[in-house]
């Protein structure tokens, strides 16, 4: 059917295009080896690490957050373990009846229980759901003894903030909670290390050395799947626990300036007068900052946020209060260092009979009988206002700002340390002129000589005055963390021209509690230990009409919020000074009657703690 | 003649046997046990339902080949017409009544066996127009009937398979047919024109496209424009590939498989898994092998006494060599992802089923090499 002839050339074509075919197969055969070579060989490190990255996840875990202590080592702001409730959703086999029976346990609220279902459908099935973040013991224990039946339910043990002293380090510590969306903004850290559950410092020294404080996570890398399943753990690489930051408090004093302050509203700071290291600074009324670490409930804070005596607000630190007669120290001292008037300038002093009068208007004296001839001691003992008046008025606002700037008065103790520290106001001519665009009176100076009008001075800005008084004029700068670094530069350095001067204020400082007459004169201690030299202060909140004057209502019969502020300065042992004190109590009174009494039972306790202090820290070199 | 005829081939078995190709069938079984083996992998290193399935179905298959070997190479030159209608058939009852899966509906439900006639096709349209050809003077090949005719031959079940849709096997049918075309003698200039034709109708024929087969072909141009949706696929196969180095990450040790990155593990993309596990060397013994197959096809094509032989052997050498080509460059990001199967590695009764046959009638062109056809 087919003749030989056509079957050889149907053959000879066949193979022709066997072979052409056979070059291209040798080719593509080629290309795909050297297609091979380039992916796996070559670009090799890529694919590498593109396939560690598919497989390797990482989990931060939150880190531990470094502990505050005091000067003694005590801890104050520590980390406690938080007993936490997790369910894992594809681990329960009967969703509906675990939770039911987690929630009779538990004794969870409707609400608390429809807040978990909520969470529950946003996660993914193998993620933790977490019940509770803070369960008790005893709710923990409950868990525990019912795990039999509970499967995919963990009770976690982790760390969480605590403050053992409670309500006494809340000014200055602050709190922590959990972080929000603006902490994460506005701190690149907190977004670096942020996890679920995170607490950050909200206020406070706890906000102000949060990078510090924070830590670092611990990671844990898990092998998953393409689902994001956790297969195996590969590695645990441990976080480091943030630092500990040492403050110069002692807790002991720390709380008795709570103790004192107690029902008043105020504030107490102390100082060493040479190191400037804060011994104690507390406002009043305060509160339990440990409420806030889990979020605080509505009730606990409308009680704290409507309080009349406003614990939220750090009266220390940012309460602008008028100096009232805690500043003649300032005025005094600044007279003689401007020789304006010697020690034995005198004042006749006459009462309400006679009160000052320029340009029509009247200063009166406090004492309505007043106080006859004065010198300067004599005025500073009884505290006369009429004596100060004149001195003012011969002195002049300018350089009474001038020594007051010295003094630490007019700025931040504290610079950067706290967001919410005020810088007071010390007024001068020009700051009137440039801020308010009017011209200085000179009734403004007089008044300014009684601390009283546009100035105003914060407690920790009085007590820093105060221990620059009692060092003999020297500038110290004001501690509050050991080990901080300042410039050592003008550190001590003299303030004062003349050393006598600072004695002659100091002297009449002395006897303004310690002799008959004196404004404070009964809160004195006798035994040369403990006694102390200070001043008392009444700052008026509001203007004294003649119509008040004439009534000459007792404190108990004004009403609270136009009571006069009692304030005192003081410093000791007066041989031998070493701490200063200042004492700010709102709407208490008078100085003398409410304020002074306290800086009695306060250096009882600074005095007999130095000594334990003062062999604290020598140990403390021995040991090194 | 038929007492006659049986006696022969009692006397002729032990002959037979003699005459198998020893060196494709022990390509064919390493092939088999690395096929297993990779299965055995893709299963996490346990024996479940593909492994066991993918061995059973090499066993039968492989008794399969064996007894097409012993049967004469004319009963399948005169088996070829029929059987290739028998496909159609198929196609056309799977078109109406076929089993519905992943959004295409390419099986017939045999009860035992859900068969894939598409798969089928790639050989049997080989075996009908090697017979065609076969029949042909040289100088008739090029005339406008037999042109005609072959394209029918072609397009019919390409048609059939596009509608089910199945682009990548009705593409792969094409190929083997085309491949016996050229080998037959058809003039060069067909290919030529016809290649330059497709080439600039490309455009027009992806406007054609339905908009998931737009989409991979968009996406083979650039696998990032949807890294975790359509390009997922051939990023995380390049990456299992690339992360395999020159020795693989070791057998069972395949992360990207054994955590799941990637999809079809068991089908098209088994090489990918292999390549990961047993790097480049691997894959290229791997493709060694394959060529070691292949070559030995064609060796036996050309020892062959019959042009019909000869023709099928080609082809079916030529097909096998594009099916993997085709495969890998898929696997390795040089083509488009179409499905396409690697012969007997992938997970799939059909396509390993039509590949035996096509090895079992290589292998009965080996042992009646000496038989003309008239």
């Amino acid at each position: 059917m087919i003749n030989q002839s056509d079957n050889v050339l149907k053959l000879n074509s066949i193979n022709r295009r066997m072979f052409i075919l056979a070059a291209a197969k040798v080719i593509l055969l080629g290309g795909i080896v050297s297609r091979l070579f380039f992916l796996q060989v070559k670009e090799n490190k890529k694919y590498l690490t593109l396939s560690d990255k598919n497989r390797i996840r990482e989990w931060k875990l939150p880190p531990v957050r470094g502990h505050f202590e005091d000067y003694f080592g005590n801890t104050i702001a520590g980390n406690f373990e938080a007993y936490e409730l997790h369910l894992i959703p594809e681990e329960i086999e009967n969703f509906k009846y675990t939770i039911n029976r987690v929630r009779n346990i538990l004794q969870l609220s409707e609400n608390q229980f429809q807040k978990i279902l909520k969470k529950k459908d946003q996660i993914k099935p193998w993620e933790n759901l977490i019940v509770s973040n803070n369960l008790t013991w005893e709710n923990f224990s409950k868990i525990n003894n019912n795990l039999y039946d509970l499967n995919g339910v963990k009770p976690v043990i982790s760390v969480s903030r605590n403050y053992p002293f409670k309500e006494n380090y809340t000014h200055v510590l602050g709190y922590v909670s959990q972080a929000n969306e603006q902490d994460i903004i506005s701190n690149e850290i907190i977004k670096e290390k942020f996890v679920q559950g995170l607490k950050v410092g909200k206020i406070g020294l706890e906000k102000t050395f949060e990078n510090d404080l924070i830590g670092t996570n611990s990671i844990e890398r898990y092998e998953v799947n393409a689902y994001g399943r956790r297969i195996s753990q590969l590695e645990f690489q441990k976080g480091d626990k943030g630092k500990t930051i040492k403050l110069t408090i002692d807790t002991e004093i720390q709380k008795l300036t709570n103790e004192l302050l107690a029902e008043k509203a105020g504030s107490i700071c102390v100082m060493d007068i040479f190191t400037g290291h804060v011994i104690a600074m507390h406002s009043s009324p305060s509160f339990d900052p440990n409420k806030f670490v889990f979020g605080i409930n509505t009730d606990d804070w409308q009680l704290i946020r409507n309080d009349p005596m406003k614990p939220l607000v750090n009266k220390s630190l940012s309460g602008n209060y008028s100096p009232g007669s805690t500043i003649k120290p300032i005025v005094a001292l600044s007279a003689l260092e401007n020789k304006i008037i010697n020690a034995n300038f005198r004042v006749n002093c006459k009462g309400h009979k006679e009160p000052l009068e320029l340009y029509g208007q009247t200063y009166h004296c406090w004492k309505k009988e007043g106080h006859g001839i004065v010198d300067m001691r004599e005025a500073m003992k009884q505290s006369c206002d009429t004596y100060f008046y004149e001195v003012a008025r011969r002195l002049g606002v300018d350089k009474l700002s001038e020594t007051a700037k010295k003094f630490g008065l007019g700025k931040k103790v504290f610079e950067d340390l706290f967001e919410i520290e005020k810088s007071g106001l010390v007024p001068s001519t020009s700051w009137k002129k440039n801020v308010l665009g009017i011209n200085w009176v000179l009734g403004e100076t007089i008044i300014t000589g009684i601390g009283q009008g546009y100035i105003q001075t914060t407690p920790i800005q009085l007590c820093l005055m105060t221990a620059q008084i009692a060092n003999g004029g020297h500038k110290i700068i004001p501690k509050l963390i050991v080990d901080s670094k300042t410039d050592d530069e003008d550190k001590f350095s003299p303030i004062v021209e003349d050393a006598k001067n600072m004695k002659l204020v100091q002297d009449a400082m002395f006897s303004s509690t310690n002799e008959v007459r004196g404004t404070s004169y009964k809160s004195r201690i006798d035994d040369p230990k403990y006694q102390f030299a200070g001043k008392t202060g009444t700052a008026q909140v509001k203007r004294i009409t003649k119509q008040d004057r004439e009534l000459d209502l007792d404190t108990s019969e004004i009403p609270y919020e136009e009571r006069d502020h009692a304030l005192y300065i003081a410093f000791g042992p007066y041989k031998n000074p070493r701490y200063a004190v200042s004492i700010v109590i709102e709407h208490g009174g008078s100085g003398g009657a409410v304020a002074a009494p306290l800086a009695k039972q306060l250096f009882k306790k600074i005095i007999d703690r130095h000594e334990i202090r003062k062999n604290f820290e020598s140990n403390k070199y021995l040991n090194i | 003649m038929y007492l006659h005829n049986r006696l022969e081939s009692k006397s002729n078995f032990f002959q037979k046997i003699k005459d198998i190709d020893f060196i494709l069938l022990a390509g064919i079984l390493l092939l088999g046990i690395i096929s297993i083996s990779t299965m055995y992998s893709t299963d996490g290193g346990q024996v479940l339902f593909h492994t066991k399935s993918h061995f059973v179905k090499f066993i039968l298959f492989t008794g399969l080949m064996l007894l097409i070997s012993f049967l004469n190479i004319r009963f399948w030159f005169s088996i070829s017409y029929i059987a290739y209608f028998i496909i159609i058939l198929m196609l056309i009852w799977t078109v109406n009544f076929g089993i519905t899966a992943s959004g295409s509906q390419r099986w017939i439900n045999l009860y035992f066996i859900n068969l894939q006639p598409s798969e089928l096709m790639k050989i049997f349209i080989i075996l009908c127009l090697a017979k065609y050809f076969h029949r042909k003077r040289l100088e008739n090949v090029n005339s406008f009937y037999s042109i005609i005719f072959s394209m029918i031959i072609i397009l019919l079940p390409m048609s059939l398979v596009i509608i089910q849709p199945d682009l990548g096997t009705s593409i792969l049918i094409s190929i083997s047919g085309i491949l016996v075309l050229w080998f037959s003698g058809l003039n060069h200039k067909y290919f030529f024109y016809s290649f330059l034709i497709s080439i600039l109708s490309l455009p027009f024929i992806i406007s054609f496209l339905k908009p998931y087969q737009k989409l991979r072909v968009l996406t083979f141009l650039n696998p990032d424009r949807d890294p975790l949706g359509a390009g997922y696929q051939i990023i995380q196969s390049k990456i299992a590939v690339g992360s395999g180095g020159l020795f693989g990450k070791g057998f069972l040790q395949g992360t990207q498989s054994y955590l799941e990155f990637l999809p079809e593990k068991h089908t098209d993309f088994i090489f990918t898994l292999f390549s990961e596990e047993f790097g480049f060397l691997g894959s290229v013994i791997l493709l060694l092998l394959y060529a070691i197959i292949i070559y030995r096809v064609i060796k036996i094509g050309s020892i062959s006494r019959s042009y019909f032989a000869k023709l099928f052997c080609y082809s079916f050498g030529g097909s096998l060599f594009v099916f993997i080509t085709i495969n890998m460059s898929m696997v390795l990001g040089l083509l488009p992802i179409v499905g396409s199967p690697l012969p007997i590695m992938s997970y799939g009764g059909s396509s390993m089923l039509a590949t035996m046959i096509g090895f079992g009638i290589v292998m009965s062109a080996k042992i009646h090499s000496k038989q003309a056809i008239a």
